[in-house]
């Protein structure tokens, strides 16, 4: 089993792993706050934003950049996953709410007398973590279903996975649908009976969403090369050759797209607790545009590059949010164009365009100099 | 009932003109105040409600003007005195304007007065304020009001107003009515005429029947229930499916445009909402500019609609020229990485749009001649809904035109068919390309025009209709301009369908169930494109 191509691989990999692991939250826990190394939890939470939102894009580049389908309710599975495990958060507030009820504040504001069914099981912490996996899972499941076995396919696919946004998105803004309507769940207060601000509780949530990106990162690695990730990779390549081939592509689509849905309710479960909030707002299709530029950026079909497109653009959305509010949608669109236009390779494929590029200006100007009178050197 | 006939004829005999009437009111130079007050109350001029006002305000004025002429009967309005006979402004002397003594109606004539004042706009030129009028009186359920209904229903020429009065007069008598045969009688007419108004009496009275075992009563009042409730029904059948086309007119036009882009080349175009809100914006500057040189009360200011409809598309047309000539060239057949890239401009127009006219909604408003209802079989459909539909079908056959009758169409299609080919054969494909993605961007905003008149204009604006009509292309078969417009009517229409029992959102939700079903059934869309190449 082979799982790195090389050895700079694995060892970035392992400086990254302690880098992130162990460094980070040392130094939130052990160094002052006056000291220069101090990492605050702030930064921390930050980060741990950052990680999740990388394996969304992961999540996404395991669909699109392995698989050929550019699918735009990724945001969804995300917020599935946060929605299901910001439950479980709702339910262990407990009596601390501001209506000082068992129910959840938003309940009681909208006259619910007791909680419902669905949400009951909710209580159990292990339940709440098997449900941002398969909720996601399952609505994947159904979706990929009907979709893959009419062979809805190329901008199809990604306009009726917008279309499933748009109305989940919809439902979920509804206050009849017991989910909080537009104010979704925040003011959360424990999680597993301990404090959820509590600094050490941030350090373990950080922990966790590394862990998770680098099972992720592992996953992937070990998928593309298997048989399995050779056939996904040759549908993406050519469909209808694979299918001729005697594979049924559907099987292989569906799977896929169940198994980058779960990931997706994973990371998404893990970003609630950090950011502290999750409603409707996170599963518009436009969020899923937004993953969609994080892995194009990054670099689609390698497996550096999701992680490197989501912190560089949501580092650069923290900076220019603050410095230019009004410039960030067009800094957005105009990253989104000039990728598309100039970058088909993404910041991974960067250093090899440019030798490329660099390489035939060079040919080009030895030959256009042999051409001419030669000149002095 | 003799008085009855007799009514119309005397109305008939000789109308004075109504300036003539006030002046004897206001003179108090009359024997028969009943009569004078008939007389008044045939005119169905608006001035007399006006007049009566200023009457009672004290802003009519007697000036003396010796002993054997009449009083002059001055009306002061707008800060000057007018002479009531004929209109004309008097200036006064300092001494005159001393003298006047106010007129005040006394309070048995004020009473009659007011009684005038409501039945006034029965009698009112527009066919439309006369039903409206008879439908409030009906309504007020006062049996004060019947005398003069009756009157009006003598006089009445039109049947739709003759029904309305006809409406007022049974249920005002109903309420005082104890009779049972009249009751009855009553309660057959009002299911005769479907009367809505009456649907809540006759459902009391066939409470009464049933709770006084009635039963003949009871099973009249059941029947007239049940055609009323038919007649009801249908109206809102009518309405729906009238909005439902209307809305269908609007991703219509809107689906037309991605559907020629993505057919000829094979570009998603995200952006097409922005497009849409070009349209609106167009037509909120062409408001103002009108606004600004003419004036908002002139009469051409009126026209500032017709005039943004050409402006927006050519507007639209050439911004489209140059975002096809900078950067969506280089996306031909590229659908994934076009859809990418239109997203992202989407993005920067919208923020534009946001930076130069505000985060909020801007005021389209509705030009004079779209203003109204037109009454249908008893529902009642805007005209600005009849406009957006016709506008849409002008729309079709222009597309329609031009891509059966000219070069250019005949260029697009066979670009759409083979663009190899085509080029081979000499066709200046980039330049088809260009105009027909210029052409899909005028339609958009042309869209955005016409929604200027159903919906807000704000820097979103497209969003709400984008997810619709890409649903309109998938499930229309991408491409194909006849599927599109399938599509368009029968998802605009069974949205409105599912509205009104479901609630928006779940309506949204049930049609897009709808499409992935559909799509189990027919995975090409509604007509397909026939083929025997793969692609791939």
């Amino acid at each position: 089993m082979k799982l790195f191509d090389s050895k700079t691989e694995w060892t970035t990999f392992l400086v990254a792993g302690v880098v992130l692991l162990l460094l980070l939250p040392g130094l939130n826990a052990f160094t002052g706050p006056d000291s220069f190394f101090h990492v605050s939890g702030f930064q921390l939470s930050l980060w741990g934003k950052y990680i999740t939102y990388a394996v969304l894009a992961m999540s996404l580049n395991l669909l699109w950049g392995y698989t050929g389908l550019l699918c735009l309710c990724q945001s969804l599975f995300f917020a599935l996953g946060g929605y299901a495990f910001g439950m479980y958060l709702m339910l262990m507030i407990g009596e601390r709410g501001a209506y000082k009820s068992q129910l959840p504040d938003f309940m009681v504001f909208l006259g619910y007398q007791e909680l419902p069914v669905h949400w009951v099981p909710f209580y159990n912490f292990w339940f709440a973590a098997g449900a941002v996996l398969w909720v996601p899972g399952l609505v994947a499941l159904v979706f990929g279903f009907l979709a893959f076995r009419s062979r809805i396919k190329g901008v199809y696919f990604s306009i009726l996975t917008q279309a499933l946004t748009y109305a989940a998105c919809l439902l979920f803004f509804r206050n009849d649908f017991t989910f909080g309507g537009n104010n979704g769940f925040t003011d959360f207060k424990e999680i597993l009976g301990a404090d959820i601000n509590s600094p050490s509780t941030l350090r373990w949530l950080f922990a966790c969403s590394v862990i998770l990106m680098g099972l992720t990162y592992l996953l992937i690695a070990w998928l593309i090369n298997t048989k399995f990730g050779k056939v996904q990779q040759a549908i993406r390549d050519s469909e209808n050759r694979v299918r001729f081939s005697g594979y049924s592509t559907t099987h292989y689509k569906l799977l896929i797209f169940v198994l980058s849905a779960m990931i997706a309710g994973a990371a998404g479960a893990l970003y609630v607790p950090q950011v502290g909030i999750i409603n409707p707002s996170e599963m518009t299709a436009a969020k899923s545009l937004d993953v969609v530029v994080w892995v194009a950026l990054g670099g689609r079909g390698t497996k550096l590059g999701p992680i490197i497109g989501a912190v560089v653009v949501n580092m650069l959305k923290s900076f220019a949010t603050r410095a230019y509010p009004d410039s960030w949608l067009i800094i957005l669109g105009m990253i989104f164009i000039l990728v598309v236009l100039f970058m088909p390779n993404g910041l991974v494929g960067l250093p090899a365009q440019l030798k490329g590029w660099y390489a035939r200006r060079r040919a080009a100007a030895a030959l256009s100099s042999t051409g001419e009178a030669p000149s002095e050197a | 009932m003799i008085l009855i006939l007799l009514l119309p004829a005397m109305l008939c005999a000789e109308q004075r003109p109504l300036r003539d009437v006030l002046m004897d009111l206001a003179l108090e130079d009359y024997e028969d105040p009943e009569g004078l007050l008939n007389e008044l109350g045939s005119h169905g001029d608006p001035f007399i409600k006006e007049f009566v006002e200023s009457w009672r305000t004290g802003e009519v004025l007697l000036l003396e003007r010796g002993p054997d002429q009449p009083p002059l009967v001055l009306h002061r309005y707008a800060e000057e005195y007018h002479d009531l006979e004929s209109d004309a402004v008097v200036s006064l002397t300092q001494a005159e304007e001393e003298s006047l003594s106010k007129a005040r109606p006394s309070r048995k004539l004020r009473r009659e007065l007011v009684k005038i004042i409501d039945t006034i706009d029965l009698a009112n030129p527009n066919e439309q304020v006369r039903i409206d009028a008879a439908r409030k009186l009906g309504l007020s359920r006062n049996e004060e009001y019947i005398p003069v209904l009756q009157r009006r229903l003598g006089a009445e020429e039109s049947a739709r107003a003759r029904r309305a009065l006809e409406e007022a007069i049974i249920i005002n008598q109903l309420d005082r009515t104890e009779a049972t045969e009249d009751i009855m009688e009553a309660v057959v007419r009002l299911g005769d005429l479907k009367s809505v108004a009456g649907r809540d009496l006759v459902e009391d009275y066939l409470e009464a029947a049933e709770e006084s075992g009635n039963e003949e009563l009871a099973a009249a009042s059941r029947r007239a229930l049940r055609r009323i409730d038919e007649h009801m029904a249908w109206v809102e059948q009518l309405g729906n499916r009238f909005r439902g086309m209307s809305l269908g007119s609007v991703l219509l036009m809107v689906s037309f445009g991605l559907a020629i882009t993505f057919g000829l080349m094979g570009i998603i175009n995200m952006a097409h909402g922005e497009f849409i809100a070009i349209g609106g914006y167009t037509c909120y500057l062409v408001q103002n500019a009108f606004a600004a040189a003419f004036g908002p009360q002139s009469a051409a200011y009126q026209w500032f609609f017709i005039v943004s409809l050409p402006v927006s598309f050519v507007v639209a047309a050439l911004i489209g020229i140059g975002f096809e000539k900078s950067f969506i060239r280089f996306l031909y057949r590229r659908p994934l990485e076009s859809l990418l890239a239109t997203w992202g401009l989407s993005m920067v127009m919208q923020q534009v749009y946001r930076l130069v006219f505000g985060a909020a909604n801007v005021q389209v408003n509705t030009p004079g001649l779209l203003v109204g209802n037109f009454e249908l079989w008893g529902a009642s459909l805007s005209y600005t809904r009849i406009f957006v539909i016709g506008f849409a079908i002008l729309t079709v056959i222009a597309t329609w035109l031009l891509l059966t009758r000219t070069n250019l169409g005949l260029y697009i299609r066979a670009v759409m068919q083979n663009r190899h080919m085509a080029a081979s054969l000499g066709i200046p494909v980039s330049r088809v390309n260009t105009l027909t993605f210029a052409f899909g961007c005028g339609l958009a905003s042309l869209a955005g025009v016409v929604l200027s008149q159903l919906g807000n204009v704000g820097p979103s604006m497209g969003q709400a209709y984008i997810v619709d009509s890409f649903m309109v292309v998938v499930a229309g078969s991408v491409g194909n301009l006849l599927g599109a417009g399938v599509s368009a009517m029968g998802i605009g229409l069974v949205d409105q369908f599912l509205q009104p029992a479901m609630g928006p959102v779940m309506g949204k939700i049930t049609v897009f169930a709808v499409i992935i079903l559909f799509l189990q059934w027919k995975p090409g869309g509604l007509f397909p494109t026939k083929s025997r190449s793969l692609e791939d």
